[in-house]
């Protein structure tokens, strides 16, 4: 197989690149262009129906079938950029935004004439100053140019896009706490149905995508679906739409070269690492990876072969592809430490709502600090298999998919590294890990 | 969030396709051949779950808290809950601290379910409680610097379905499952919300609203409340006081019914009927104003009756779920109107009084009261010095009453049964709670008295008299039932003959399973 080229990434090493002139230079605008005068908002759907562009953003939704879900006949839709990337170790729609912030533009652009939205709203984490900055200028450089505004190239279409930043809270990036948040509101997930497609924001059918799926369409538009499909991993069941496109894959932990690389979905975490990372550091092995994301769960090194394309992960007891974020941790890393990492993001960033959540996440976070001060007991790790069991949209306990995030860490890591856990209660508390009474919390160590 | 497992039953073949997770039930419509279970295995373990949860961060001091014994917390953990403690055991703590004069807030014990924060959105509208923090660190909170103090704060209290959000004015002063429940009805202003009064040992410990969508929702406000001290003012009436050789002289009641007929009737035989005027409070009830009017009537027919001083203070205020706090400030303006104008042959208004005592066209007075506010100045109850013959009856000290010839006590409307007819023509029936205070008698016994009538004032049996004599009462035959009747109208917006609680107790027969296992234990030991 020919060395593959990357199109995502293709403009980021150029001095300027997040100019209009540099994009411009490199054959940018020529979709939008492309489609204002030829393809009609349904043509451009239908386009990116065929092309299987899934979302990038975590859970892998069909692009082109969210699109279709818009009301036809609704006077007004809006258009929500993702670009809260809050998923720990997660940096590809940075560098997008950062780097090459045209090509997300463009990306929005026939995004919105696709849903027919003449508004949208890039909802950036606060984290991200550059990203902002950049974004701003180039909306600033398409106003000038007559790309944004009223009547676009002469095709009746009008588009406004509006930037706004978020206060750095994980929540945000859940699409419907993402447009509460937009809203002015807390940003507390709204229970779905309605899904934003019928009510978003402002009570009006909104459509909701990262910035990577989008800075995907222009890529489609110019060079056709088939090219989008000829790589990645074909569908092998009618139910799964299948891994096609290429993924900025996010390498980071104990790497000797953390990077993102782009390439086709379907490259296996063991390449990532050796070939795109420069292999686990100081020499030493890898003991596990996070596939996705801290929510996606946990490989261990012998799963390390599993491709990650949006089925992959699932095969071996994960949530799914997640961000693509692979955090690779090495052998000396102890499997509590990692837990109670876990546990405590999910601790600080549930965002309270529901019950099982709220409490979930914090009972766990608490159980970890206590394990890991050396006071744990055999009993806790059955709690903690009863709460990960119990918290998230998979037993339909709570409103959005946060707490399946938290339950996934624990249920991998109980489940794949169960014998180091109790070892390491057994070694740190000899006198009483068999306890079965309720302990004494913690004062000192309470989370935050 | 209460989880029910939800599935669809198929017409055709009667089979039950459950959905493999739980759903939020107030989120779910229900469709034709929805099934829903609410009592699975997984449902109570999930329950059970939340429970747990709400427990870990909770201290469980019930007893120590005010709201032990009528705590929805306590009563679902009964009901849903684990019997042992898995979590962790907490320092005990439970530190409190004022949100606003009336609301104390003890966070530790909050549940998150915000519904105080939204009384203050959709209810009062002024919006002062918020959310601050995240998950569960999350709290209920002010703004620094901008208490919640608006008219309506107590309902908070009563909307926490736990011990976070406790009345400042009640805390630590009884425990709940002591305190007895009356049906009274607020007289602090026109709208007459539905109230219960709580009462232990001849002390009213607290006030709640009671479930009347009729004239008040679930609300009341805080003037209602919370400013009852007049109740048990150290200054209050408490015997009958006749002016003999300018000095005050205690007299008993048998013989006070007799000076007043010698005070009053005099000036009525002596002048003609329409020199002596009848004030009727708007403080008094129904039965009472019907009572003292029958009364003055049976002098002579054409005694003066006079509908006593309206109170009013300032503007209606209503708020933004459509509660209103009137301007004028008395329960029964309404029904004594009423009276006066069936039994009156020249109805006069107070300042109508005044202004034929001005011209000496009126020579004698017997004026009720009943106010729990200073309701007359000096300069007004000097007008009254012209008078031959005076007599007041009040429950607090006035300059007109330093100005009468004999003055009798009369009671708060949480010391007698009676009726009260609001702004809006609704009647409602309050009981007493309280026994009247000192040697005060019930105004309507000491009117039955005057009327020699024998035997103890019964207001339910004066209602019915009244619903045959006056035709606007007419509806009130068979008694008021407790969501009141609409006189003016004839018809209620919502006709309720169930027995309403409060928000506390929504049903009045509830009890907390706790204050029942208390029960259930004293009686077995």
């Amino acid at each position: 197989m020919a060395e593959f080229e990357p199109v995502l990434l293709a403009n980021i090493h150029k001095p300027d690149s997040h100019t209009l002139s540099v994009y411009r230079a490199a054959g940018g605008y020529a979709a939008i262009k492309k489609v204002l005068s030829t393809m009609s908002p349904v043509d451009t759907v239908e386009l990116v129906k065929a092309s299987n562009l899934r979302g990038r953003g975590g859970a892998g939704f069909p692009c082109g079938l969210k699109w279709s879900f818009l009301p036809k006949d609704a006077p007004t839709v809006y258009m929500c950029v993702n670009a809260d990337e809050s998923e720990p170790a997660t940096f590809n729609n940075r560098i997008l935004m950062e780097l090459d912030p045209h090509q997300v533009l463009e990306g929005i652009m026939i995004g919105c004439y696709a849903t027919r939205a003449q508004t949208a709203y890039i909802y950036v984490r606060c984290e991200y100053p550059t990203a902002y900055k950049r974004l701003h200028q180039a909306i600033q450089e398409c106003y000038g140019a007559g790309l944004l505004g009223k009547n676009i190239n002469g095709s009746g279409f009008n588009l406004d896009i509006y930037l706004h930043r978020g206060a750095a809270a994980y929540i945000c990036g859940e699409e419907t706490g993402l447009i509460e948040s937009l809203e002015g509101k807390r940003a507390w997930p709204r229970i779905k149905p309605p899904f934003p497609a019928i009510e978003g924001a402002f009570r009006k059918p909104t459509v909701v995508n990262n910035i990577e799926t989008l800075a995907n369409v222009p890529h489609i538009v110019n060079r056709g679906a088939d090219w989008f499909k000829s790589m990645g991993v074909p569908s092998t069941n009618p139910k799964d739409p299948g891994s096609y496109g290429p993924k900025l894959y996010c390498i980071s932990g104990h790497v000797n070269t953390p990077c993102c690389v782009e390439l086709p979905l379907g490259v296996t975490c063991r390449e990532l690492i050796e070939r795109h990372g420069g292999g686990v550091w100081k020499g030493r092995k890898g003991k596990m990876a996070i596939p996705g994301g801290m929510s996606m769960g946990l490989l261990t090194e012998k799963e390390f072969d599993t491709p990650l394309d949006f089925a992959g992960p699932g095969k071996v007891g994960c949530l799914g592809l997640g961000t693509a974020a692979v955090t690779v941790m090495d052998e000396t890393v102890s499997i509590v430490d990692y837990l109670n990492n876990a546990c405590r993001f999910f601790a600080h960033e549930s965002c309270g709502q529901c019950t099982p959540c709220r409490e979930g996440t914090s009972w766990t976070s608490r159980l970890m600090t206590r394990i890991l001060s050396g006071k744990g007991r055999l009993k806790d790790l059955e709690i903690l298999q009863s709460i990960s069991q119990s918290i998230g949209i998979m037993p339909g306990t709570t409103i959005c998919g946060l707490a399946d995030g938290a339950a996934w860490p624990l249920k991998n890591a109980l489940g794949k590294f169960r014998g180091e856990l109790e070892e390491y209660i057994k070694k740190t508390n000899p006198g009483g890990y068999q306890q079965e009474e309720p302990a004494m919390a913690l004062v000192e160590l309470a989370h935050h | 969030m209460c989880l029910v497992e939800t599935g669809t039953k198929n017409k055709e073949t009667g089979e039950i396709s459950m959905v493999p997770k739980l759903v939020p039930a107030c989120q779910t419509p229900a469709k034709d051949g929805t099934v829903v279970v609410t009592n699975s295995p997984k449902v109570k373990a999930n329950q059970n779950f939340v429970q747990e949860g709400i427990l870990l961060d909770h201290p469980v001091d019930c007893p120590i808290c005010d709201q032990a014994g009528e705590c929805w917390l306590q009563d679902y953990y009964f009901e849903f809950g684990h019997q042992e403690r898995r979590a962790d055991i907490h320092p005990f703590t439970s530190k409190r601290r004022e949100l606003g004069p009336h609301v104390s807030l003890f966070a530790d014990r909050c549940v998150m379910c915000s519904r105080c924060v939204r009384f203050t959105r959709e209810v009062s509208g002024e919006g002062e409680l918020m959310v601050i923090d995240r998950g569960s660190h999350a709290e209920i909170d002010v703004f620094p610097g901008f208490p919640i103090e608006n008219k309506m704060s107590g309902n908070v209290n009563d909307i926490c379905p736990v011990g976070a959000l406790c009345s400042t004015d009640f805390l630590y002063e009884q425990r709940v499952w002591f305190l007895e429940a009356q049906n009274s009805v607020c007289t602090k202003c026109s709208t007459g919300c539905a109230t219960q009064m709580h009462v232990n040992h001849n002390q009213l410990y607290r006030i709640q609203p009671r479930f009347n969508p009729n004239a008040n929702d679930w609300w009341m406000c805080d003037a209602g409340r919370y400013e009852n001290q007049f109740v048990t003012a150290p200054e209050r009436l408490d015997g009958v006081m006749i002016r003999r050789n300018n000095a005050w002289e205690p007299l008993d009641w048998p013989h006070a019914i007799r000076e007043v007929y010698n005070h009053v009737a005099d000036v009525a035989l002596n002048h003609g009927g329409s020199h002596l005027a009848v004030v009727l409070s708007p403080f008094l009830s129904c039965e009472e104003a019907y009572l003292l009017a029958s009364y003055a009537v049976s002098i002579l027919s054409d005694v003066t009756l006079v509908v006593g001083k309206i109170p009013v203070v300032g503007q209606d205020e209503k708020f933004k779920a459509g509660f209103t706090i009137r301007a004028e400030k008395c329960p029964n303006r309404r029904g004594v109107e009423e009276i006066v104008k069936h039994f009156g042959k020249q109805p006069l208004d107070w300042d109508g009084m005044l202004a034929k005592i001005a011209t000496g066209e009126i020579k004698g007075a017997y004026v009720t009261g009943g106010y729990g506010d200073p309701w007359i100045d000096d300069a007004e109850a000097a007008k009254f010095e012209r008078l031959e013959s005076l007599v007041v009856q009040d429950i607090l000290p006035s300059p007109l009453a330093r100005r009468a010839k004999l003055v009798l006590p009369g009671v708060t409307a949480f010391e007698k049964d009676g009726s009260y007819v609001n702004h809006a023509g609704l009647i409602q029936s309050a009981s007493w709670g309280l026994r009247p205070h000192g040697g005060a008698h019930v105004d309507g016994q000491t009117f039955s008295d005057l009327l020699g009538r024998r035997g103890i004032y019964n207001a339910a049996d004066v209602l019915k008299e009244l619903a045959v004599k006056v035709p606007f009462f007419a509806r009130c035959a068979e008694g008021v039932p407790p969501a009141g009747l609409n006189l003016v109208t004839g018809q209620e917006k919502h006709p309720l003959t169930t027995e309403l609680g409060t928000v506390t107790h929504p049903t009045p027969t509830f009890r907390s399973e706790a204050s029942r296992m208390l029960e259930v234990e004293s009686s077995t030991r």
